[in-house]
C-alpha cells in the first residue's frame, strides 16, 4: 500500500517457547488498574459460579438443577451447544483466511484461534457440571467406545479438535506459519466432524420427532458459521476499543469481509428455521405440538422477540444501513445476535423435549407439555462460563499485544 | 388327454367356505399374512424383523429370533385395576428409590369415551430390539444383552450424559443417585432371573394377571400364544419410532 509501515505487524518475534511464556508473563505484570480491575471482576464471577457449581455437584444435581427425568437436559446443555458452536464458528471462518489463504480474512486469525480455544474450553467447563459422572469420561470413553454413539463421536473429535487448535495458536505464537496451516487445516477436519456429529446427536434421535432428521448436522454448521462471524466482529471491536487502539485499514477490511459472510449465513439460518417450522406443521402430532409450545406458547417470546428479532432481524438490519462499512452498528449488531443466539440454541434444546412421551394416550399422569424452569445453579454456571471468556478474552488482549499479526 | 382335465375343470362346483373349518380358515389367513409381514395387526414386525423378508413356514420363523430366550411381556391392559402392587413388587426388588420408577400405571382418562372413561395403562422399558438408547450411549454402559435381547445396564460405565433418557422414545430411565448412574428395568434380571427365577417381580405380584412374562421364542409359552393370534388386537406403543418394542398389550 504505502511506504508507511504497517501498524499492526509487530517485530523482533518470540521465536522460542520459553519466550513466550516470559513475554506473555511480562506483559500481564504490565497492565492498568482498569485492566487488573476487570479481570478481577471476572474471576470473581468465575468463582462465585464455581463455588455453586461445587455444591451443585456435592449435593447432587437432582436437588439442584431444574432438569428432570422427563427433560433431562437443560439449560447447561443448550449452553455448552452455545459455547461449542461459537468455538467452531471462529474455526470455520478464521480458516479462509489462514488455512485457505484468503487475504482479507487472515488479520482475524490469530485472535480467532486464541477465542476458539477460549469458548471451547468454556463449553467443556460447563458440560462438565452437566454431566453425573464427569471423571469416568476418559476412562470409559477410551476403554469403551460405542461407534454408533454421536455423542462418543462428538466428544473425541472435539477433545482432538481442542488439542490440535491449541497446537495450532502456539505455533502461530511462535510464528511458524506453515506449520500452523497444517494444524489449522487438521483442526478444521476434526472440527467439522465433530460438530456434524453434534448435529447428529439430536438429528439421529429417532424416538424425538422434532429433532429427527438429516438436516440437523447442515443447519448445525451454518448455525455455527453464523455464532463465529457473530464472535469475530464482537471481540474484534471490543479489542480495539479496549487499547483505544486505531483501526488498520487491513483489519478493517477483514471485518468487512466477516461481515458479509455473516449476513449470507444468517440468511441461510432464516431460510433453514422458516422451513424447518413449515415443514414441521405437515408432519407428526408432536412434532405439531412442539412447533405450536415454541412459536405460540411458553416460549413465543423466547422465539419471537429473541430468536427472531434479536438473533436476525435486528441484525441484518444493523448489518444492512451499516453497509459492511460502519463497524459500531456491525459491532451493535454482533451484540444483539449474541443475545439471540443464546436464546436460539436453549429454545432448539428444551422444545426438542416438551412433548409429553404419552401424550398421544390422554393420560393424566403428565400434562401434554412438560415444562422446565433452569434453577439458579444452573444459570450461575452460564454466568461463570460467559464471566471465564471475558477474562480469557482481556487477558489475551494483554499479554498476545492484541493479537497482531506477523509479515509472513 | 387335456381335454379330460379342461372337462373336469370346467365342471367343478363351487363348494363354497360353509364346510371349511374355522381351524383351516386361520391357519390359511396366517400364511398370507406371514407372507406379508402383516400379523397381529403390524405388531409383529416388532416381533422381529425377519418376518418380512420371508416366506418361512411358521418353525422357521421361530428359529429366527434374534434371542434365546427371547424375553418379552404382554400386558392384558383391560384387566388392570390401578392397584399397583407391580410397583411396589418392583420398588422392593430392585431397590427403586422414591424419586424414580421401573414401572409404573399410567391413567388413560377420555371424558368424551362412550363405555368406561378411565382405563389402566402399565409401563416399563420396552427392551427394544432396535433400542435407541443403546445406540446413542457413548461408553455402551446400557447393552441389549446378547443372550436374553434384554436392554441392561453396565452401571460402572455410566456418565450421567443422560443421552440416553433424551433418546428413549418410552421414558424409561432416570438417573439413580445411590447408583451414581441411569437405572432402568432389566426385566430383574439381575435380582430375580440371573438367579433362576423364571418371572420378574411385577408379574409374579400383579393379582389380575395383567402383566404376563415369558420366552416370545418359545411356542409353547403364553407371551407366544398371547402374541402370535388373530383374535385379539395385540399392539405396541409407538410403533413409528422403529424401536422395535418387545413389550406389547392385549384385551382378555
Amino acid at each position: 500500500m504505502s511506504e508507511k509501515k504497517n501498524p499492526v505487524v509487530t517485530e523482533g518475534e518470540v521465536t522460542t517457547f520459553s519466550q513466550i511464556w516470559l513475554t506473555s508473563l511480562l506483559e500481564f505484570l504490565s497492565g492498568t488498574r482498569t485492566f487488573y480491575f476487570l479481570v478481577g471482576i471476572a474471576a470473581l464471577v468465575v468463582l462465585i459460579a464455581a463455588m455453586f457449581a461445587v455444591n451443585a455437584m456435592y449435593i447432587g444435581y437432582r436437588h439442584t438443577y431444574g432438569v428432570t427425568r422427563e427433560i433431562p437436559w437443560g439449560i447447561l446443555i443448550s449452553g455448552y451447544i452455545f459455547f461449542v458452536l461459537t468455538s467452531s464458528g471462529l474455526c470455520i471462518v478464521s480458516s479462509i483466511g489462514h488455512v485457505f489463504g484468503v487475504k482479507s480474512f487472515m488479520p482475524i486469525a490469530k485472535r480467532s484461534v486464541y477465542l476458539s480455544v477460549v469458548t471451547i474450553v468454556a463449553g467443556f467447563m460447563v458440560i462438565f457440571f452437566d454431566l453425573e459422572n464427569p471423571f469416568r469420561l476418559l476412562i470409559w470413553n477410551t476403554l469403551s467406545p460405542n461407534p454408533t454413539s454421536n455423542i462418543w463421536w462428538m466428544g473425541t473429535l472435539y477433545g482432538a479438535y481442542l488439542f490440535f487448535m491449541t497446537l495450532e495458536f502456539l505455533l502461530l505464537l511462535l510464528g511458524r506459519h506453515r506449520y500452523a496451516r497444517v494444524f489449522g487445516l487438521l483442526v478444521l477436519i476434526f472440527g467439522i466432524a465433530a460438530y456434524g456429529n453434534l448435529g447428529a446427536v439430536f438429528g439421529m434421535l429417532y424416538g424425538r420427532e422434532f429433532w429427527y432428521g438429516p438436516y440437523m448436522p447442515i443447519y448445525f454448521i451454518a448455525s455455527a458459521a453464523a455464532s463465529g462471524c457473530t464472535a469475530i466482529i464482537f471481540f474484534t471491536y471490543l479489542g480495539y476499543k479496549i487499547t483505544a487502539e486505531k483501526m488498520d485499514r487491513a483489519m478493517e477490511l477483514s471485518l468487512q469481509a466477516v461481515g458479509k459472510i455473516w449476513a449470507l449465513f444468517l440468511t441461510v439460518l432464516m431460510f433453514f428455521i422458516t422451513w424447518k417450522i413449515i415443514t414441521g406443521f405437515a408432519g407428526g402430532e408432536g412434532k405439531v405440538l412442539a412447533l405450536k409450545e415454541w412459536l405460540i406458547g411458553k416460549y413465543a417470546l423466547n422465539f419471537w422477540l429473541f430468536e427472531v428479532g434479536f438473533g436476525f432481524l435486528i441484525p441484518f438490519f444493523l448489518l444492512l444501513i451499516s453497509g459492511f462499512k460502519n463497524l459500531n452498528q456491525m459491532f451493535a449488531a454482533s451484540v444483539f445476535a449474541f443475545i439471540g443466539f443464546f436464546f436460539m440454541r436453549f429454545d432448539f434444546l428444551v422444545v426438542g423435549q416438551v412433548v409429553s412421551h404419552y401424550f398421544e394416550f390422554k393420560v393424566t399422569d403428565f400434562p401434554v407439555i412438560l415444562s422446565y424452569n433452569p434453577s439458579i445453579y444452573e444459570i450461575m454456571i452460564i454466568i461463570g462460563a460467559v464471566a471465564f471468556c471475558i477474562m480469557a478474552f482481556l487477558v489475551g488482549e494483554k499479554v498476545f499485544k492484541g493479537h497482531k499479526t506477523e509479515i509472513h | 388327454m387335456f381335454k379330460g382335465i379342461k372337462d373336469w375343470l370346467l365342471n367343478l362346483k363351487n363348494e363354497g367356505v360353509e364346510q371349511v373349518p374355522d381351524e383351516t380358515k386361520r391357519e390359511f389367513l396366517k400364511i398370507g399374512l406371514i407372507i406379508t409381514g402383516v400379523f397381529a395387526g403390524g405388531s409383529l414386525f416388532s416381533v422381529v424383523s425377519k418376518v418380512a423378508e420371508g416366506l418361512e413356514s411358521s418353525e422357521e420363523l421361530h428359529k429366527s429370533y434374534p434371542y434365546k430366550p427371547h424375553y418379552s411381556m404382554v400386558f392384558k391392559i383391560d384387566r388392570c385395576i390401578d392397584c399397583e402392587l407391580c410397583m411396589e413388587a418392583c420398588r422392593k426388588t430392585n431397590h427403586v428409590p422414591d424419586y424414580g420408577w421401573r414401572t409404573m400405571i399410567l391413567r388413560r382418562y377420555d371424558e368424551s369415551a362412550l363405555d368406561q372413561k378411565i382405563m389402566f395403562m402399565p409401563i416399563l422399558c420396552n427392551h427394544c430390539n432396535n433400542p435407541p438408547c443403546v445406540r446413542a450411549c457413548p461408553t455402551k454402559a446400557t447393552y441389549k444383552d446378547k443372550k436374553t435381547g434384554i436392554v441392561r445396564m453396565a452401571y460402572y460405565k455410566c456418565l450421567g450424559c443422560k443421552t440416553c433418557m433424551v433418546a428413549c422414545p418410552y421414558n424409561a430411565r432416570y438417573f439413580n443417585e445411590e447408583k451414581h448412574a441411569v437405572d432402568k428395568c432389566d426385566f430383574c434380571w439381575e435380582s430375580r432371573l440371573s438367579k433362576g427365577m423364571t418371572i420378574t417381580a411385577c408379574a409374579e405380584a400383579c393379582p389380575a394377571g395383567v402383566r404376563i412374562f415369558g420366552d416370545l421364542s418359545d411356542p409353547g409359552s403364553e407371551v407366544y400364544k398371547l402374541v402370535h393370534q388373530l383374535a385379539k388386537p395385540v399392539w405396541v406403543l409407538k410403533p413409528e419410532t422403529g424401536a422395535k418394542p418387545n413389550v406389547f398389550y392385549t384385551i382378555s
